[in-house]
């Protein structure tokens, strides 16, 4: 009786509302990143419209320092993390030859909360005095003097944080516990592993954001003076408590990327990985430097001089361990046998332009350096590169990679590539003059600006708005996928090693209900 | 005078300038003359310093760069499956991994070894400081105040509202202008004293090659010595509310001749506006002044008095505004805390209070006929 009840799927809207099938949470998290996606961009083309030309033209500055609030807020935590939940929802069972995740009933609950938690961050923008504008980062005593919005983005980010931890625990507890026999912990694919490393990163920093945001909220209301000097607090540790989180947080958002990226090369370069080893090694490493850099974020705010070299050292070490990663792809794709379908075409870029984000990162890392290039539009590139030309085009690559395996259906080879080219020539015009822009003396989070920032300026709102429309190519790919196609094959790509490949296109609704055998 | 000590090579001024240019080369044939490619030509030594530093890194980045993507780009045409290529079977070899981590290890270590050097001197602020200012940001402008010559004074965008709303022609330093620039010697170590009144701000100018954090309640503290006499322009570079982007930052280096005399003119200014909070003014000539020290006001409360709803209060019809005139003054003088009101009794003297109160109270169809003198504000401090 327990079994027919297990086997019967409820349709319509019951089916994802009360879902606990890793697929479907997959398709969930996927398509609300892809909704927010929009959100977010479309927020970004606000900002980039008023920056076209000096003088105020479409918003006034405190909408443009909402726009560029929640822009933040969105493609971080609406975007770009739950892009990658949804991938390792869909991909963790089947890489690892397992029938579901491992908590599914919290699976479920870890999605549920984010579409409530942006319903809620979004309406903010309606609140008396509009939106949240001290910036994502929140940093006191800005954010301690403004309107109530900023209760409700404190609020909004309790939930987007419990949804992020349960979603870590139920990773950490499938990845551990539900592999088939036979694949111990050096056999396991590097999707999984950089998955596996970013789970114990979110449960480990996730509530640190919590306690920080806490802490404004009681000195914004209840009296207490962390943050206020007046009371004997401080606004700089604000900045400490935010920054232990968010350092951390940006592993999160490019570790699984590495490991969508690690999929994807050898693929379709026919040949393994170079340093299966070295990589998971790299990706460690990362992580545990990631938790005592978070200074460097903050270089200007007066640290003393022992401080300061610290952190300015420790961050240099970054680039070993990230550099051991792009020589790996570089010689995993050498005298390989390479196609370049849209997903490779995704990889290729992600390596190349990732690069450009990583080495600038090392330039901000230089301390006295970075006293020139701290709050300027250097930074926006910076972050930029390794956030939209990193994260953004690996997650696309992962999209196109899977999608047939998802589907059962091939995608539109010309339009993917039609959506790669335009894409990644959009986000360059975009984000390379900003380097320029910054350099040359232009300040963050200003909606105008002195005169002889006019070109570079409207060449990044020209490329902006170009990336920004390439992305309905993106949705009529998708939508065309989903209703139909070409059939795909099992092993949908001629290199592909895994274990999902094993399995048919579409797999079926309990990935592995016998665990396969691993050589 | 100090003089300049010798430099290592990559330190050298001729050899910075001539570093920049590499970048800049491989940058694309835009024109340069339109475009700043790199950062500003610096006037003080740790500008100097700063310049040369980053154009090492970028070049040493640059380097890197190319080798490793030209492996890649090789590989992209020359290991094709559709030029016939078999994948070739190898992968790790302990050999190249070691040193594919120990030589970025020990170029890392060849960017470390100039960058400790210069953040050192850079962070020497406590020797040879020939004069100290003390700079405080508020929302949204600058406090500069002359710790030895007992003089203060505030720095406003001079930008006029029309240029910024593109009703006027923008002129050549759009944002860039201020009322009352900071004054500086050359050649003189100055030493800044930086901390804020409201929100966390930073001081910053590129070619001083200087920029900190004001914040509220500490004192963050740093220093400059400007080679060459000019002006020099910088901005707010850390996010502090509406206005971020409208609180610039001017310099003026002049020498010290010049700098001295200004320092007796602006002492002289002090005490003949003191001097005017005495006389009675009329009704008219508090306006026309309250006129012109509302610009002051206009960030938040706006040129038509209207606020931003639900951030800054209206004035036009206002409850403070239009009701009891003591009420009105205590605002003002005094601040509301916690808000971006702030008190400006420590910013202005009494003359700009009484005509701003005036101005706000007759002016956006309040024509409460209301005249507030000096004596009033100050009877009220």
């Amino acid at each position: 009786m327990a079994s027919a009840h297990h086997d019967e799927h409820p349709t319509g809207l019951s089916r994802w509302l009360f879902t606990t099938n890793h697929k479907d949470i997959g398709t969930l998290y996927l398509l609300f990143a892809l909704l927010m996606f929009f959100v977010g961009g479309a927020m970004a083309l606000v900002i980039r419209a008023e920056l076209f030309q000096p003088g105020l033209q479409i918003v006034d500055p405190h909408f443009f320092n909402q726009m560029t609030t929640m822009h933040a807020l969105i493609m971080i935590f609406g975007v770009v993390m739950p892009a990658f939940v949804g991938f390792a929802n869909w991909q963790l069972p089947m890489m690892i030859g397992a029938p579901d995740m491992a908590l599914p009933r919290m699976n479920n609950w870890s999605f549920w909360i984010l579409p409530f938690a942006f319903t809620l961050l979004l309406s903010s923008l309606f609140a008396p005095g509009g939106g949240p504008a001290a910036g994502w980062t929140l940093y006191a005593p800005l954010s301690v003097r403004e309107g109530m919005a900023v209760d409700f983005t404190i609020l909004s980010i309790h939930m987007m944080g419990i949804s992020s931890v349960l979603g870590a625990i139920n990773i950490i507890a499938t990845v551990l516990n539900m592999r088939a026999p036979g694949m111990n912990l050096m056999k396991m694919p590097l999707f999984v592993w950089t998955w596996l490393i970013t789970a114990f990163l979110l449960i480990a920093v996730m509530p640190v954001l919590a306690g920080a945001v806490t802490m404004l909220l009681t000195d914004r209301h209840f009296g207490t003076h962390f943050f206020d000097a007046a009371g004997g607090g401080d606004p700089v540790m604000y900045q400490h408590i935010f920054w232990f989180f968010g350092h951390p947080e940006v592993y999160i958002l490019i570790l699984p990327a590495f490991g969508l990226v690690s999929q994807i090369i050898p693929t379709f370069a026919r040949k393994p990985l170079f340093g299966y080893d070295s990589m998971v090694y790299a990706t460690a490493s990362i992580a545990f430097l990631s938790f005592i850099v978070w200074a460097h974020h903050m270089f200007t705010v007066g640290m003393p001089t022992a401080g300061e070299l610290f952190f300015m050292y420790a961050t240099m070490l970054i680039a070993v361990p990230t550099g051991v990663k792009v020589f790996n792809w570089v010689a995993t794709m050498w005298r390989g046998s390479m196609s370049f379908e849209t997903p490779m075409l995704f990889a290729v870029a992600f390596v190349f332009l990732f690069t450009i984000g990583g080495l600038s990162g090392l330039m901000l890392a230089i301390v006295p350096a970075d006293f020139q290039y701290h709050d300027t539009y250097f930074v926006v590139a910076h972050f930029h590169y390794v956030l939209v030309t990193g994260a953004i085009l690996a997650i696309m690559g992962g999209a196109y990679y899977w999608l047939p395996k998802w589907t059962g259906h091939m995608y539109n080879e010309t339009l993917g590539k039609w959506h790669f080219w335009l894409t990644v020539i959009g986000m360059n015009v975009t984000f390379f003059p900003q380097h320029f822009l910054g350099l040359a003396g232009m300040p963050r989070r200003i909606p105008d600006y002195a005169l002889q920032f006019t070109e570079f300026n409207q060449w990044s709102t020209i490329g902006a708005f170009l990336l920004g429309f390439s992305q309905i190519l993106l949705v009529i790919v998708v939508v065309q996928t989903i209703r139909g196609g070409k059939k795909a094959a099992n092993k949908v790509w001629e290199g592909a090693e895994g274990l999902e490949w094993t399995l048919s296109s579409p797999p079926p609704y309990h990935s592995f209900a016998t665990a396969p055998k691993i050589k | 005078m100090s003089i300049v000590k010798p430099r290592r090579v990559w330190q050298s001024r001729a050899m910075v300038a001539g570093l920049a240019g590499v970048p800049l080369m491989l940058s694309s044939g835009l024109a340069l003359a339109a475009y700043g490619l790199n950062l500003q030509p610096p006037v003080t030594p740790t500008a100097w310093d700063i310049l040369g530093l980053h154009n090492l890194i970028m070049i040493v980045c640059l380097v890197i760069f190319v080798v490793v993507f030209s492996f890649m780009f090789y590989s992209v045409f020359a290991h094709r499956k559709s030029r016939g290529a078999k994948p070739a079977k190898f992968h790790e070899s302990t050999t190249v991994e070691i040193l594919w981590t120990a030589i970025p290890f020990l170029i890392l270590v060849t960017m470390a070894i100039p960058s400790t050097r210069v953040l050192l001197k850079m962070d020497d602020t406590e020797t040879d400081a020939e004069l100290v200012v003390k700079i405080t940001g508020y929302q949204w402008k600058w406090q500069y105040e002359y710790l030895d010559h007992d003089l203060s004074y505030f720095s406003n965008l001079s930008t006029p509202r029309d240029q910024i709303e593109n009703k006027a022609e923008k002129g050549e330093h759009y944002l860039l202008e201020v009322d009352n620039p900071l004054v500086l010697p050359v050649g003189k170590k100055v030493r800044f004293l930086l901390t804020a009144n409201d929100v966390i701000h930073a001081w910053w100018v590129p070619q001083l090659g200087v920029k900190k954090d004001a914040i509220p309640g500490f004192i963050n503290e740093m220093w400059t010595r400007i080679d060459e006499p000019g002006t020099y322009r910088g901005q707010c570079a850390e996010l502090c509310g509406k206005d971020h982007g409208f609180m610039p930052i001017v310099v003026e280096a002049v020498s010290d001749d010049e700098f001295n005399k200004w320092v007796n003119v602006r002492k002289t200014e002090m005490v003949a506006a003191a001097a005017a909070a005495d006389k009675q003014w009329t009704k008219a000539e508090l306006i026309a002044r309250g006129e012109k020290v509302y610009q002051q006001c206009v960030a938040c409360h706006g040129a038509a008095g209207l606020g931003v709803p639900g951030v800054f209060p209206a004035l036009k019809g206002g409850a403070i505004a239009t009701g009891p005139v003591a009420g009105h003054i205590d605002i003002v003088v005094k601040g509301k805390p916690g808000t971006a009101m702030q008190a400006f009794g420590a910013q202005m003297n009494d003359a700009d209070l009484a005509a701003v109160i005036t101005y706000e109270r007759n002016a956006f169809g309040n024509n409460t006929g209301d005249v507030v003198q000096p004596s009033d504000v100050k009877a009220r401090r």
